[in-house]
């Protein structure tokens, strides 16, 4: 094994495939927690559109399906720029591992301002649950409880993104001070995984919220 | 298990494409009135868009048999939490409430 292999090799570990394999099955039992958490979101949602269908249409109407997809787009490219650097880091390319993380972060920038300009506007049409919500009769009330759930949903996401960014920040600076190598990336390849599971909460908030019956 | 197997680069730019056709019908269906089936489209587009991401972004498909069983455990208990709560939801009001068990137990009702 080489100086640079057994350097990163914790001694509980026989090997650097064990402490790689350890590594990502501890991200994994991670985000099995997180697939929980936010099934509650998603449990509660199917219950309440389930009761009320045609409030949570009427406020799904409120949404700006442009700017949904746009950032879902912008959203699956920042995965694509993740997949790369961790690509980049499997074949100890450091300059490349840290121009793909800056992308991902770029985008995931990009991702959060739109969804920050898309509650600007919720603020400024009174669609913000809480004493100054308006919204015209029959439904107010349950239109309301699709707007809670809106901002439940989108900001627990927005908020691990936040974390995202702050973990991606620091991986890059590692990355460029030269951290990682083709034998030792764990650190970005778990990483990766937690962007991709942030990716794929979007994936479902996307058509739930932005798309219920547009036609 | 060996070090992880390194992919074609070429094979996450697919997954990309991929990824984005599938947003842009999830999109162009929704306009499209199929009634209950519009549901069913929507989620099984994002569900296959979640396969393509696991499999292929996360690397699961080249990954140890033990991370598949962590996978699927967060899946299943996933499912089952909603299972086991919409059978619950969607099941009141089948059968009519027994009459006479309140003022057997002292319990006075709230309205």
């Amino acid at each position: 094994m080489s100086s640079e292999a057994s350097s990163a090799l914790a001694h509980q570990f026989d090997d650097l495939a064990q402490q790689s394999e350890a590594a990502t099955l501890g991200m994994w039992v991670f985000l099995v927690t997180e697939v929980l958490f936010f099934g509650g979101l998603f449990l509660s949602y199917i219950v309440y559109r389930a009761s009320y269908p045609e409030a949570f249409a009427s406020g799904s109407h409120h949404l700006d399906v442009m700017l949904g997809a746009v950032n879902t787009a912008v959203l699956i490219g920042s995965s694509l720029t993740m997949a790369l650097a961790v690509h980049a880091a499997q074949e100890g390319r450091r300059r490349e591992v840290v121009l793909f993380l800056l992308g991902t972060l770029l985008l995931g920038g990009v991702f959060l301002g739109i969804k920050g300009i898309e509650y600007g506007h919720k603020f400024a049409q009174g669609l913000v649950p809480g004493p100054s919500f308006v919204f015209p009769a029959p439904h107010a009330r349950q239109v309301q409880l699709f707007f809670a759930l809106y901002f439940a949903m989108t900001g627990l996401h927005a908020a691990h993104m936040v974390i995202g960014i702050g973990v991606l920040s620091v991986l890059t600076v590692m990355a460029w001070r030269g951290h990682f190598s083709a034998v030792y990336y764990a650190p970005v390849e778990i990483a990766g995984l937690y962007w991709h599971f942030v990716d794929i909460v979007w994936i479902f908030l996307f058509p739930l919220l932005y798309l219920i019956g547009r036609h | 298990m060996s070090q992880h197997v390194i992919l074609p680069q070429r094979l996450y730019f697919r997954v990309f494409a991929a990824l984005l056709l599938l947003t842009f019908v999830t999109v162009a269906v929704a306009y499209i009135d199929l009634g209950p089936l519009n549901n069913l489209v929507a989620l099984s587009i994002a569900v296959t868009k979640t396969v393509l991401v696991i499999l292929y972004f996360m690397h699961v498909r080249y990954s140890s048999q033990l991370t598949w069983v962590f996978v699927g455990a967060g899946f299943f208990w996933l499912l089952l939490m909603i299972a086991l709560t919409l059978s619950d939801v969607f099941s009141r009001g089948w059968l009519p409430l027994p009459q006479g068990w309140e003022a057997a137990l002292g319990w006075v009702p709230f309205a």
